[in-house]
């Protein structure tokens, strides 16, 4: 046992640190020695990005970090994910996300920013890339079958797209199939208030507790 | 009589200058950047560069930006609504106007910020054309009752209505230029007249790191051909979208700035171009991207520097603040800012009005601006030898009642030599008490509505208005606006 807590130990330990390889190399390993994947990754893995979750409310971790720790995440779910997928071990996704940035904006930073966060924190993250039209995230939802939509502008002029997404859900009766969360620079709470957004996340982490939230409220029978 | 020195700060050595130069064009020889627009890249085809169709990658030979960098004027002049005021953009010289395109106002009433508004639009252009030491206006706000679509023509046709000042402004759209170069000409009485006399800048922002979109690539082919400046606007976040260290950020900066540049003189050889930008020392807690911030107009100052070496106008947001309300931030943020650029001689500086990231505008910031805007052109005025000898002659047979007040020295030069605040607080402690205790943001406030009502609108003639009307109706029409909102 304590050989396996050391194991879970340095698999945190990879993701704080932010070491993609080693990280990678221990999620082999999981697959190698036949762990119970579902305990390695809430063990390890998410026992690591918690951590960083803390160094980030402490201040000793910015943003390089936080993108860098998510980034080794992916690593890590993407060895394991074949195997968890042959095994059907059900119930390990947190929701699934279609994320992209507006039509006429081609900045994707910020997006990006927040996709590798959902992902970390085991999310399926359907990214749409940026200059998306409103219909193509509404397309894309319906057939991933998505929890939530979330769209990011960076520049004032492209915000307004935000609100045709909302629209366009309207008018194609899909407006109550999809929560729709808003971000990015100009964006603000009285924004996505005023189109009708399901809610705002000012920074990445804030959008990912934000996410959870809407995914449980869209869960629970009402 | 001794000249007087020009007070100037560079932050790069030469050789530091020719380091950032030389990368970037090794990196535009070697990787190239991204052109969406396919006209831009049909013109670095017929200019024998390597393009990638799939990818839209195009690289970019020494000699071309050689070719182009001689081709690009170093200066060039703005002329007025009236034709008859001259603005050089080049050399040292400097010239503030507004920051650009906030969605938002800051509304002193309330004491919060909301969507503006025709009427605040109409305001900002009046207030501008009131502020002496602002040179030219801006269309520095976005009226949200009309259609975003027309948001780009729409803000232009009210900057030209009620402000005789040249114009920095931009496009939306690829279809916004053409009603708008008609306003700007039908302004000039032709589109030749209006090559000769330029009324106005269009800025275009390419996309950090290395990529000029489809909109923004069409703006720089259409204002060349039509004999409008470009202003280029890299806007290079450190460490997000461009290096994290700030030589770094500036390769990137001049690469970008290049690549727009060879666009420009490829379309129209001899168009004038300003190399410009909006960069930021990237907030690596908040995501955010600081202009106040010391490491960004560090950036500002220095890319203006290799766009002087590379004898091109140059031009920076600087002079304005991140700050949500007027509060000591946006002064001490705006006020730096604005020293500096002025003091780094950046032709062009936008910024005076603009709180919260270039997000919004505040009339009252705007008149507290103006103010440092005069604190900045006294200081490049510079310490001057006004007499001979300077003053030793005034303190001949001096004793213990000498005073300085009723010599005719001080009546000749006490204005030339001092200039007067029209906001900062200088009373007497009793003074300021017996005046009800103000702030400064307190007596912008009372001036906005002195100036408001006592100035009229600056508005060109009854024919102009009309004509300048006609573009911009027909240009709703187009666009699903079928009634332009009533002007106040």
């Amino acid at each position: 046992m304590d050989d396996l807590n050391a194991l879970y130990g340095r698999m945190a330990e990879a993701i704080v640190s932010g070491d993609a390889e080693a990280a990678a190399a221990l999620a082999r390993r999981a697959l190698a020695e036949k762990l119970d994947l579902p305990a390695a990754i809430e063990r390890g893995f998410i026992a690591g990005i918690r951590r960083v979750g803390e160094l980030w409310e402490n201040g000793e971790y910015f943003l390089p970090e936080l993108i860098t720790s998510a980034a080794c995440m992916k690593e890590a779910m993407a060895v394991l994910k074949p195997a968890l997928e042959a095994s059907a071990v059900a119930g390990l996704s947190r929701g699934r996300i279609v994320v992209g940035t507006i039509e006429g904006d081609i900045h994707d930073i910020g997006k990006n920013l927040v996709a590798s966060m959902l992902a970390a924190y085991g999310f399926d993250v359907v990214d749409l890339g940026a200059d998306v039209k409103p219909d193509r995230f509404i397309d894309a939802a319906v057939e991933a079958r998505a929890d939530l939509i979330g769209l990011s502008a960076l520049l004032t002029t492209t915000m307004l797209g935000q609100r045709r997404v909302i629209e366009r859900l309207r008018e194609r009766g899909l407006r109550d199939r999809f929560k729709v969360m808003v971000g990015g620079a100009p964006v603000s709470r009285a924004w996505a208030a005023e189109i009708g957004a399901d809610g705002y996340g000012e920074n990445a982490l804030a959008a990912v507790a934000l996410a959870g939230e809407l995914v449980a409220r869209g869960r629970r029978p009402s | 009589m001794i000249p007087v020195l020009r007070p100037k700060v560079e932050l790069l050595r030469p050789e530091l200058v020719d380091k950032i130069v030389g990368e970037a064009f090794g990196v535009l020889e070697r990787e190239g950047v991204f052109v969406e627009n396919a006209d831009a890249r049909a013109l670095f085809h017929g200019a024998g560069m390597a393009v990638e169709e799939a990818t839209h990658r195009v690289r970019i030979g020494r000699r071309l930006i050689e070719e182009s960098l001689a081709a690009a004027p170093a200066s060039f002049s703005l002329w007025d609504r009236t034709g008859t005021r001259e603005f050089t953009i080049g050399g040292d010289e400097v010239h503030f106007d507004p920051g650009s395109t906030a969605p938002r106002l800051f509304d002193s009433e309330t004491g919060r910020e909301r969507k503006g508004l025709t009427a605040d639009v109409v305001k900002i252009a009046r207030l501008t054309d009131a502020c002496e030491h602002i040179h030219f206006q801006s269309t520095a706000l976005i009226a949200s009752d009309v259609p975003p679509i027309v948001g780009d023509s729409y803000r232009l046709f009210l900057g030209l209505l009620y402000s005789a000042k040249p114009i920095v402004t931009g496009t939306f759209r690829v279809a916004g230029f053409a009603p708008m170069l008609d306003m700007l000409a039908a302004v000039r009485g032709g589109r030749e007249e209006l090559r000769r006399k330029p009324l106005a800048i269009f800025d275009a922002c390419p996309s950090p790191p290395l990529k000029w979109s489809d909109l923004t690539a069409q703006s720089l082919i259409d204002a060349a051909r039509a004999g409008v400046p470009s202003e280029l606007i890299s806007m290079s976040l450190t460490g997000a979208t461009a290096p994290v260290t700030l030589a770094g950020a500036l390769v990137q900066h001049t690469a970008e700035n290049l690549s727009g540049l060879v666009i420009c003189q490829l379309a129209r050889r001899g168009a004038p171009v300003v190399f410009g930008g909006s960069p930021a020392s990237f907030d690596m807690r908040k995501g955010t991207t600081p202009m106040g911030a010391v490491e960004t107009m560090m950036i500002d100052m220095a890319y203006a520097q290799i766009g002087k070496a590379l004898k091109l106008p140059t031009h920076a947001y600087m002079g304005l603040s991140d700050a949500k309300l007027l509060d000591a931030q946006s002064g001490f943020e705006t006020g730096i800012g604005a020293v500096l650029a002025a003091l780094a001689g950046i032709n062009v500086v936008s910024g005076p009005g603009m709180l919260d990231f270039e997000s919004t505008l505040s009339p009252e910031k705007l008149l507290i601006d103006d103010d440092i805007c005069a604190m900045a052109y006294r200081l490049l005025a510079g310490v001057a030898q006004r007499d001979e000898p300077i003053a030793e002659a005034l303190f001949a047979g001096i004793g213990p009642e000498t005073q300085f007040l009723t010599l005719p020295h001080t009546r000749t030069w006490y204005r030339a030599e001092h200039i007067r605040s029209a906001l900062a607080d200088r009373d007497t402690y009793d003074a300021w008490d017996a005046a009800g205790r103000t702030s400064i943001g307190d007596r912008a406030a009372e001036r906005v509505k002195t100036l408001l009502a006592t100035v009229p609108p600056n508005l060109p003639d009854a024919a102009l208005r009309r004509e300048l009307r006609g573009i911009m109706e027909a240009d709703g029409r187009r666009n699903g606006l079928e009634r332009l909102p009533d002007l106040p």
